[in-house]
């Protein structure tokens, strides 16, 4: 089977595990499911590192790729820090 | 040190399996931020099995760029305002978006001068530049509109669904022309117009619609990932722009089922001009009968009540008047009175907007109920008191079949004993429709800035009410 297919294959077996999986998120959860996702789509880092980190790169790609780098940490960082303050908020009553 | 790469691959299924009980985590309050922690060392693999597989080889601007990346990412984590968090996702969004963007362009410039382009690749290259670049300028907009630096207000002109289908269809011939010419102009150019549809698509949408387009603009961030994916051939970006897409999609859904509209309605309707009819309508409404109330009144009927249920919305926010909810439901508590906040679906600008807020203001989750909930406990309540929400409470979209909210799902706050609304001014909610509930019996309504108001109550309770 060709990459590509195999690429289709995972692409729609994640789609079903996407659907059931938020299916359960909490209502209350949803902005900080909102920043979730989001961190986790930081997950475009990994392209940003494989364009940037190339040994044979030229100049114009090093630079996209600089700037994607830094696009997608801030999305990481900022992500998961913001995500983990929201969570730390939810308390039960603690009397 | 370098690892092979069925070790990079092995890491990258973990990383995967890591970011799936994430999201499965919060199902629950008491387990989501273990998730978040889960979330963290998944992608935390993935990055180093990403940095010493072979294809990294040169890092200064890798460095570079994550340590930048870090500082800014955490103090902005550190800093933000719980209210600025709409604002914050969609700056986020679009940097998802252009991310994208650059991956695949960076991509183009690296295959290109190594000779290795194929059709194939090209086609998956577009799709990731045409979703990035929409991402990108629609979240911008969405950012300009959420932070105020633009109107909120639906910007409409004629032939506007016409223009954009037009760009759509420029774009995506230009991405054909591309894969089949490898030609630079093209791919320039198709660029340029995606960046273009991104912000004439999200332009006509109002500013009460936003729960919506943040949901959506985070489904499509998701899916620039996997286009992303599909164009490096890495399945690790694929699993997550899928779960991410998902994600966004169905959220999306249920905010549209929330106010009983399409997500064609909602992405092209334009709803909610806020035009004309508001400067008299406190003139109007003292016509129509509407009852004014005092804080002395509210507070008489709510602290010997039984049950207080209290609905806040935007307003609340807006007045940031929940750290002083917090101090009445104390204070209502003490005398014994059952305290409970109800949420509609589409409060606020982001989907579950008002759970956070009030999670800021330290009121405990388990005080806090979705609609399906607590529709069924407004009959046993003494008082409801509203909190800048307007159109989830209004019954006309129950009884009147001519009005534009018919058919939404509602909070029914009218069926308890006593409402009282806490209101700016008279001005109708943001679908521009009179509010039914104003003129029944049993509501007043206090007219004011919804914190005064509530501290005003704070105080009276204090000083042992009546």
């Amino acid at each position: 089977m060709p990459d590509t297919l195999v690429a289709l294959y995972v692409f729609v077996l994640s789609c079903f595990i996407g659907y059931w999986v938020i299916w359960g998120v909490t209502p209350s959860l949803h902005t900080p499911l909102v920043a979730l996702t989001n961190a986790i789509s930081g997950i475009i880092i990994v392209g940003a590192l494989l364009v940037t980190g190339l040994e044979s790169v030229g100049t114009a790609a090093e630079i996209f790729g600089f700037i994607a780098v830094l696009l997608a940490s801030i999305n990481v960082f900022g992500g998961f820090l913001v995500t983990n303050r929201m969570l730390a908020m939810f308390k039960k009553k603690d009397k | 040190m370098e690892i092979s790469a069925n070790t990079q691959s092995i890491a990258y299924l973990i990383s995967a399996v890591l970011f799936i009980l994430a999201l499965k985590s919060l199902t629950h309050p008491a387990s989501a931020r273990r998730g978040n922690y889960l979330g963290m060392i998944g992608m935390a693999i993935a990055i180093l099995a990403t940095l010493f597989g072979s294809e990294v080889q040169s890092y200064g601007f890798i460095v570079a760029g994550v340590a930048a990346g870090a500082l800014i990412g955490s103090v902005v984590a550190a800093r933000v305002e719980m209210t600025a968090m709409p604002q914050l996702v969609a700056a986020l969004h679009s940097f998802v978006g252009m991310a994208a963007v650059l991956v695949a362009i960076g991509t183009y410039l690296n295959h290109d001068a190594a000779g290795t382009l194929n059709p194939v690749m090209m086609g998956e290259l577009s799709a990731g530049i045409i979703i990035g670049a929409i991402t990108f300028s629609g979240s911008v907009v969405a950012f300009a509109k959420l932070q105020g630096l633009v109107s909120g207000a639906p910007v409409k002109f004629k032939g506007q669904h016409m223009l954009n289908a037009a760009i759509a269809v420029a774009t995506v011939l230009l991405g054909v022309h591309f894969g089949m010419t490898e030609s630079m102009t093209s791919l320039v150019l198709m660029t340029l117009l995606a960046f273009i549809l991104g912000f004439t698509l999200i332009i006509p949408i109002g500013g009460a619609d936003m729960p919506v387009i943040i949901s959506m603009l985070n489904s499509y961030s998701g899916w620039a990932a996997a286009a992303t994916g599909f164009t490096l051939g890495n399945l690790l970006l694929i699993i997550v722009g899928a779960l991410v897409g998902f994600s966004g999609a169905i959220l999306s859904f249920i905010m549209c089922r929330a106010m009983n509209r399409s997500i064609i309605n909602v992405v092209f309707g334009g709803f909610g001009s806020e035009s004309g009819g508001e400067a008299s309508a406190v003139g109007q409404a003292a016509q129509k009968g509407v009852k004014s109330a005092s804080v002395d009144d509210a507070i008489y009927w709510m602290e010997d009540a039984g049950k207080v249920i209290i609905v806040p919305g935007y307003g609340m926010a807006v007045a940031q008047a929940q750290h002083a909810l917090k101090e009445m439901m104390e204070l209502l508590e003490e005398r014994n009175v059952e305290v409970k906040f109800a949420i509609h679906p589409v409060a606020g600008r982001m989907p579950g907007h008002m759970n956070v807020l009030l999670a800021e203001a330290d009121i405990p989750y388990d005080h806090v109920r979705e609609m399906e909930e607590v529709n069924p406990e407004f009959p046993t309540a003494d008082v409801t008191l509203v909190v800048g929400a307007n159109d989830v409470v209004n019954p006309a979209a129950k009884s009147d079949s001519s009005s534009p909210i018919y058919g939404m799902p509602i909070l029914d706050a009218s069926k308890s004993r006593q409402v009282y609304f806490l209101k700016r001014s008279m001005s109708p909610g943001y679908s521009g429709v009179d509010n039914l509930l104003f003129y029944q019996d049993n509501t007043s309504l206090i007219f004011g800035d919804a914190k005064d108001t509530i501290e005003g109550m704070v105080s009276a309770l204090k000083g042992g009410g009546h």
